[in-house]
């Protein structure tokens, strides 16, 4: 098999994956459901579902607590996924790996538990103009709350980073943080994080990476990346809502305070002081979401078996196939990068037509695309739009369902313009 | 009859289309902002008032879906000429008897932008009542 991988480009099926997806038994006003929103969340499969099911009913108790059976047996689950994750991420140790929310609660752990500490007055804190409001409001707020300066690297008109712009932003000084998406949500664009992480780090400052989007995706190496601080989301890779996780760097995590104060995270509590508990139980306040990782454990296992590379290819021809259909409707404005290097997201216009317009007469016709500012205000405004439409593709997603999107695209011309 | 055919019915392309009082009232006696923040639409209102409490003209300005410009074209006819304080007990209701399309909660919020915006300026002009709905949508201050 290995022998086999070196030869031939990795390849997936995706009409057989579908069959692994319930949601996909059903019909949407009459006609079968062309998901084409994975992006903002993606549909699970029944191994993902089985495994939550089977963990509620067979190994449901409170997680390090109790020294029943029971007890010990959720525990064991709940630390066997916080190592999948570790294996995921290719982080050195399970230690490192908190579990939290989503990505946008862990980018607030960053934000908050390091930059609260850290920052100050002459300090600057470094995001992009790409970025999900998830890893750009929290380092603005934190910003402003500590007296530091908030700056964003620029894009241009295809919506890719302006590296030129980091030696003016060295110029201006004493870099702390930099937050930078691996893959923007808005338009795909798959952005060159190792490059600007070594760049931060000859600024003295730390890599935060928002994984968010990319996980699902491609493989993630934060080794590789450079990362310091990597956040991701198990409801966008096949894995349940409620659960995410933040990876950090040991050394990092170990200097930080808490972010979030209760049960779990503590060692000692005493009138007069309180001690933290060891990672990553210190950031874990609270009974966790374990149903919920031991999902997300399971979600890894379904990818890394289909394997990372044959999904990015998939969508890659995805990207590709639909950025070539609609670049043959004059009436049609695309956003982003070109296919080479963009995921499997693509964002658009219908001339004179608003995306909110399109979304609802594309769901007539059991087609689900996202309509609106994809929670990146800043860059819509870069873009001069309010909106956009944006289709995007996963494992499932199938050459058919974009031809039906196209189809769709010119009833709604037909309909309002 | 659809329900696609009903929510794109002939009368809100029609508005939508061809908007009436879409424009902006230079030195307008009070305007407002509106901001639906799930799509990021904007809807500017400008109200001129007649010497007594007469809604003498009225415009919006702005961007938006069709359902959300067809209701804000609606409500410009239906207020224009009638007394602020009438207009501003206007209930939602009135607004969505005359849009007559089955809407969903989030669609909803498309064709309501316009009237609560209308109900910021006049709060802003002739200090009515703002409702709760209402509140948060312009920076205002409630004095």
């Amino acid at each position: 098999m290995r022998a086999m991988a070196v030869t031939a480009k990795p390849k997936l099926d995706a009409r057989k994956l579908r069959a692994d997806f319930p949601i996909f038994e059903q019909l949407v006003h009459g006609k079968p459901l062309a998901y084409l929103d994975s992006a903002v969340t993606s549909q699970k499969p029944r191994y993902v579902l089985d495994a939550l099911l089977n963990f509620y009913e067979t190994s449901y108790g409170n997680v390090h607590r109790g020294v029943y059976w029971l007890s010990e047996r959720a525990t064991a689950e709940f630390e066997a996924a916080r190592d999948k994750v570790r294996g995921f991420v290719n982080a050195p140790s399970a230690k490192e790996v908190i579990f939290t929310r989503n990505a946008t609660e862990a980018l607030n752990l960053v934000a908050y538990a390091w930059g609260w500490d850290n920052l100050g007055p002459g300090d600057t804190v470094v995001v992009t103009e790409l970025e999900h409001h998830a890893n750009f409001v929290p380092f603005q707020f934190i910003a402003q709350r500590t007296g530091a300066t908030f700056k964003a690297i620029p894009i241009d008109g295809a919506g890719e980073l302006q590296l030129d712009a980091l030696d003016d932003l060295a110029a201006a000084g004493n870099i702390k943080l930099v937050a930078v998406g691996l893959i923007s949500n808005s338009l795909g664009t798959i952005n060159p994080v190792e490059k600007i992480a070594a760049w931060a780090h000859e600024q003295g400052a730390v890599m935060v990476v928002d994984a968010a989007q990319a996980a699902p995706h491609k493989a993630i190496d934060v080794q590789a990346l450079g990362a310091d601080f990597l956040a991701i989301s198990a409801h966008k890779m096949c894995g349940p809502s409620g659960v995410g996780a933040l990876w950090g760097k040991a050394e990092l995590l170990e200097a930080m305070s808490p972010f979030n104060l209760g049960g779990q995270m503590i060692r000692q509590v005493r009138m007069e002081k309180t001690t933290w508990n060891e990672l990553p139980y210190k950031f874990e306040a609270g009974t966790p979401p374990m149903a919920e990782a031991v999902g997300f454990g399971a979600a890894v296992d379904y990818l890394t078996a289909i394997g990372l590379d044959a999904i990015e290819e998939h969508e890659h021809e995805l990207a590709a196939y639909a950025l070539d259909r609609l670049g043959e409707l004059d009436w049609v404005t695309t956003y982003g990068p070109p296919a080479d290097r963009r995921a499997g997201i693509v964002s658009f216009n219908i001339e004179g037509v608003h995306p909110h317009d399109v979304a609802q007469i594309l769901d007539w016709e059991g087609i689900a695309i996202r309509a609106g500012h994809h929670c990146a205000q800043p860059l819509m405004a870069k873009l001069g739009v309010a909106a956009t439409n944006r289709a995007s593709f996963y494992l499932y997603t199938v050459r058919d369902e974009i031809d039906r999107l196209l189809d769709g695209l010119h009833k709604v011309r037909k309909v309002l313009t | 009859v659809s329900e696609f055919d009903q929510l794109y019915r002939e009368v809100i392309l029609d508005h939508y289309k061809n908007p009436r009082g879409h424009g902006v009232i230079e030195g307008a006696d009070a305007e407002a902002d509106g901001q639906n923040p799930l799509c990021g639409d904007e809807v500017s209102i400008y109200v001129t008032f007649g010497d007594d409490d007469t809604i003498e003209d009225v415009k919006f300005s702005g961007r938006g879906c069709a359902i959300s410009q067809a209701s804000t074209s609606m409500l410009m006819e239906m207020v224009k000429g009638r007394s602020a304080s009438e207009v501003a007990t206007m209930s939602k209701d009135d607004l969505l008897e005359e849009v007559g399309i089955p809407l969903t909660p989030i669609r909803l919020k498309c064709a309501l932008l316009g009237l609560w915006t209308l109900k910021v300026a006049l709060h802003k002009g002739k200090g009515t009542p703002l409702p709760e709905e209402a509140a948060g949508l312009d920076d205002l201050s409630l004095n």
